[in-house]
């Protein structure tokens, strides 16, 4: 009977353990009660931004890494800066299907947001750099894009008094070269957060923060047998850091962008690219990473179609199982992720008088 | 007694090999790998089991052991021998933060 007991006992250990390791979507699922401030519902609260323990996010290094962002002097034609695409006015994006680099010429993929981009751990696209502080130099480098020359721009920032006191308070024992140049704009970033929108409130405990219908909207994206988003849109920033092709009908034409194939040539990797955080997605259309879907709308029946171009669909793509009036539910919800925008204050650049 | 001595000697150093080769099971659960860094002999084998209701993928670009065991899902399991020495680095080429490294010794 003891024994019994024992051996009851610990299969019950053992079940309640194998229960809190088992991360499964359908678990996830049931075990939420999507009523507003739940506890199950506080994994999707951002937490503070991380921060580089070589590069502390301090207000004066946000200052320098802000003007930065905004000077168009630091391109090869001195008139494209990072806001030029990363455009505040316009979530920090362009509003355009594919981005346009030097004398308007178009690029090869939307230009993403930089919204939330802080809790990357991976960044692009097709994730060939690692972090912010990496990825800042790439398009100032790139000659279809800034097209800079990195010790012309190191040149003009050491040239400019007020740049050489804003990098002296930045960075005080570090030289201005490219490592503290991509360490401001990396910090700068850091700041363009978007944490407090509808769905935020609702989870903090505002039950009026969000509509039925966009609760019911938020049950469908979890549901693993409706919308089927939260394998790879998952908490908190609503992305995986991982990489899917989701069957977009560009991967059908000839010579298709490869996306994360460049970086790891494997073959389920052709075509599949980076899980974008859906915060502040409402400001963000054209969508996708070819600007394909002009709407929240045609992207949620993108998925509901199950893709388009099924050759090489990411093995966690299944097709979202919504109705008409679901999936009007489900944009609906996609409406509440994005914060109030308040005005942003471009800088004045340091120019010599 | 020539033949026999050799067909003795590879006797030999087939149970020998068999002795020492080893199985070790890594689980992929929580978008991470259960093991980080592990040490193993040439001519063990490693069993990466997908223990999340998503699909993982397993796969090796570096010089000691090149390989990609696809794409599987939760309860199945893809087996690798490790037949040179050398440091293996891991990874999912879905989630990319999935990284483990295999460091292959030699017997």
């Amino acid at each position: 009977m003891r024994l019994y007991s024992k051996a009851c006992l610990l299969t019950s250990i053992f079940g309640l353990l194998s229960l809190n390791v088992n991360n499964s979507i359908a678990q996830e699922f049931t075990e939420t009660t999507f009523k507003a401030g739940h506890e199950s519902l506080q994994q999707w609260i951002l937490p503070s931004m991380p921060e580089p323990s070589d590069n502390a996010i301090t207000p004066a290094r946000i200052k320098l890494g802000k003007a930065l962002f905004f000077d168009p002097r630091l391109s090869g034609d001195k008139n494209m800066s990072c806001a030029s695409c990363h455009n505040p006015s316009l979530g920090w994006a362009d509003a355009l299907p594919k981005g346009k680099g030097k004398n308007s010429a178009l690029l090869a993929r939307a230009t993403p947001s930089i919204i939330n981009t802080g809790y990357n751990t991976i960044q692009m696209w097709d994730g060939r750099k690692k972090n912010l502080e990496d990825q800042a130099i790439g398009p100032m480098e790139a000659q279809e894009e800034m097209h800079a020359d990195i010790d012309q721009v190191l040149q003009f920032l050491s040239d400019n008094s007020h740049y050489t006191k804003m990098f002296r308070r930045a960075y005080p024992s570090e030289p201005i070269n490219t490592d503290t140049l991509t360490k401001a704009l990396a910090t700068f970033q850091r700041t363009v957060v978007s944490n407090n929108s509808p769905f935020d409130q609702w989870v903090k405990g505002d039950s009026n923060a969000m509509t039925a219908q966009q609760v019911t909207g938020f049950k469908l994206f979890m549901d693993p047998n409706k919308g089927k988003c939260a394998v790879c849109h998952s908490a908190p920033n609503f992305t995986d850091d991982g990489f899917h092709n989701l069957g977009l009908a560009s991967f059908g034409d000839e010579g298709p962008d490869l996306g994360r194939y460049s970086e790891r040539p494997l073959r389920m990797m052709k075509g599949a690219f980076k899980t974008p955080t859906l915060r502040d997605i409402s400001l963000t259309a054209p969508y996708f990473h070819d600007g394909s879907a002009d709407s929240l709308t045609d992207v949620v029946v993108h998925y509901v179609n199950g893709g388009e171009v099924k050759s090489n669909l990411s093995p966690n793509f299944l097709a979202a199982e919504l109705s008409e009036d679901e999936t009007a539910d489900m944009v609906a919800f996609l409406k509440a992720l994005t914060t109030e925008r308040e005005p942003f204050r471009v800088p004045n650049l340091p120019v010599e008088e | 007694m020539k033949i026999t001595t050799l067909l003795s000697a590879v006797f030999v150093l087939s149970s020998a090999s068999n002795v020492v080769a080893e199985e070790y099971e890594v689980g992929q659960l929580n978008k991470e790998f259960t093991i980080k860094k592990l040490e193993i002999k040439k001519g063990d084998t490693v069993r990466f089991l997908n223990e999340d209701s998503f699909f993982h993928n397993v796969f090796s670009l570096s010089d000691a052991a090149l390989f990609d065991l696809g794409s599987f899902p939760k309860g199945d399991s893809k087996e690798v021998v490790f037949e040179e020495s050398g440091e293996v680095e891991v990874e999912c080429a879905i989630h990319p933060n999935m990284k483990m490294v295999i460091d292959v010794k030699d017997e």
